[in-house]
């Protein structure tokens, strides 16, 4: 078939087809016109940079965004903090095995603080129950535990989060670097990078990384309006969550949930660079022990026994 | 070499299936043999791809143990009071200081101070069972060695005192409990030994001891726990029902019913 100017200027273009030049033209026109003629919001989503690239004005914008989202979601106003972290803070936490008695109340102090999706359930932090004959087993630890009353006389019970390793594997496994150690030890991971791989999950010997199998549901009444962008805004579908020691409260001085629900007062959290605090006076005066040691993760989270 | 090569040539048909037709019943065989083996192999796989399609999510009966999706808004009561603490007032403190903020001891309703009955009773200090008032105590804190009279005050009710006979008001009690509790006192002190609520880095709210443990049976009552989390082969099936009132809807069902049982 040769062309022949009547062809060009006669509109058989169905005989001689959409070149190659014309139709990746169009293409980009459209996708050109589609992002220029979208919302903003849109666009700042589309064109979204890594949360440690951005600039303090780019920050602002994505919360500016994602407080709109939150509002039309939720119904109510919410305030995100993007609280950088503190100077001269690392934070550590202890917990007291010789207090614990297993009764789950800082799970859900948890899951309410930091709008863990109610269903499908993910809770942050796990108690296992063990037993005392045995000592620290994970092979024979059961987080199914359910009896009438705790603590049962025979068992003990460890409960695990994140341990807010020095030397994280989770990070260091992220093929895009959506994870990462904050200066004042937290590891936080950004929602808007993550991919849903799960390398983290794998990588993390304590289980404390969990995955949005399917959309997170949370009732708008039951929301904690007080939110941080790395930490316990509500996230999307297809992304992992952990334990961020309530980055939202801790940033600003205040005690994660779970110390301040915690019963029996096992829970400890403090600046580990300051020597009067709590958490220095127990690593000074008590014996303290790490989960899993020999991975050499290295955890800010102490386990002891106080008495 | 043409000697050995024979034999080598005669050997080919037996290890080929396909010049198997009038040469020897082992390549016959070999070859009816692999019919039989591909069809089972693939009837397994195609029974194994079927089950997993139409396989349908384990739905558990009702009641079954930790099928339930908990929440913190199915205890109302034991949240409601976390907010309350966190206008904590008080100054960080050393160590070494000997008064620390509390908030105002426990008293029963009404109880306090006791003076409002205790005033015209002339104090009874022979050791004997309380009947009468206060029979609601049971005193179950070394009692074979001590009984009311050794901590509360015998001349003024309204506080209590040290074993050398020194007043301590109920607002200090913990210099009290202290006497025995030595331990425990300096972990208090220092902020190992108990519940703080309010600021890891500014004023702490400390607790008495008598917050947490009745002085007069110390040993802390069982609790009944909160739900188990929900068993990872119930999961899927939560999704399941969730999607319906959600917005993700059948397609987004089907895609989380594959591989939503092993989450966690």
């Amino acid at each position: 078939m040769a062309r022949t100017p009547a062809d060009d200027c006669g509109g058989s273009t169905a005989d001689a087809g959409v070149s190659r030049r014309d139709f990746l033209t169009a293409v980009g026109v459209a996708a050109a016109g589609f992002l220029a003629g979208c919302s903003p919001d849109v666009r700042e989503a589309f064109f979204q940079k890594h949360f440690l690239e951005l600039s303090p004005q780019e920050v602002d914008r994505r919360i500016a965004r994602l407080r709109a989202d939150y509002k039309q979601r939720f119904g109510q106003d919410v305030s995100i903090s993007a609280e950088p972290a503190v100077p001269g803070v690392v934070f550590g936490y202890a917990l007291d095995l010789s207090r614990c008695i297993g009764c789950r109340r800082c799970v859900y102090a948890c899951v309410k603080e930091n709008n863990q999706s109610r269903d499908p359930q993910i809770q942050w932090i796990r108690v296992l129950e063990m037993e005392k004959d045995k000592g620290i087993d994970f092979e024979e630890a059961n987080p199914y535990y359910d009896p009438e009353r705790v603590p049962d006389p025979d068992h003990f019970y460890v409960p695990v989060a994140c341990q807010q390793c020095r030397t994280p594997q989770c990070t260091r496994v992220c093929p895009v670097g959506a994870t990462w150690q904050e200066p004042d030890g937290i590891v936080v991971i950004d929602y808007d990078w993550c991919i849903g791989c799960r390398y983290c999950m794998a990588a993390c010997p304590y289980g404390a990384r969990h995955f949005n199998w399917g959309e997170p549901q949370l009732p708008a009444a039951e929301l904690n309006p007080n939110m941080h962008v790395l930490g316990n805004r509500p996230r999307p579908r297809g992304v992992v969550e952990k334990c961020t020691f309530c980055i939202q409260r801790t940033r600003v001085g205040r005690y994660p949930a779970c110390v301040e629900i915690c019963p029996v007062g096992a829970r400890k959290f403090g600046n580990l660079l300051d020597p009067e605090s709590e958490i220095s006076r127990i690593l000074r005066e008590k014996r303290v022990f790490v989960l899993k040691a020999e991975l050499k993760t290295e955890p800010k989270f102490y386990y002891f026994y106080g008495v | 070499m043409s000697e050995t090569r024979v034999p080598g040539e005669t050997d080919a048909p037996h290890d080929d299936a396909q010049s198997g037709g009038d040469d020897a019943e082992f390549s016959l065989a070999q070859s009816n043999a692999l019919i039989p083996l591909l069809v089972i192999s693939a009837v397994t796989v195609l029974a194994i791809v079927l089950v997993i399609v139409r396989a349908k999510p384990v739905v558990p009966h009702e009641g079954a143990v930790a099928n339930k999706a908990f929440g913190p808004a199915d205890f109302p009561e034991l949240f409601a009071q976390q907010e309350a603490l966190l206008g904590a007032a008080g100054p960080s403190t050393g160590s070494s200081a000997l008064v620390f903020p509390v908030p105002a001891p426990p008293f029963s309703e009404g109880i306090f101070p006791c003076t409002s009955c205790h005033e015209g009773i002339p104090p009874n200090p022979e050791r004997r069972p309380l009947e009468g008032m206060h029979s609601d105590i049971v005193l179950h804190h070394d009692e074979e060695h001590r009984w009311c009279l050794d901590c509360h005050d015998t001349n003024n009710r309204d506080q209590l005192h040290l074993a050398s006979g020194a007043p301590v008001p109920f607002t200090e009690s913990y210099r009290l409990c202290g006497q025995c509790h030595g331990t425990q006192y300096r972990d208090w002190r220092s902020g190992i030994h108990g519940k703080r609520t309010g600021y890891w880095n500014a004023s702490k709210r400390y607790f008495l001891c008598v917050h947490c443990h009745n002085p007069h049976n110390p040993r802390f009552a069982a609790l009944q726990p909160l739900p188990p989390p929900i068993r990872p082969q119930y999961l899927r099936s939560e999704d399941v029902a969730v999607a319906p009132s959600g917005e993700a809807g059948p397609a987004a069902t089907g895609k989380e019913g594959g591989d939503g049982a092993h989450a966690r």
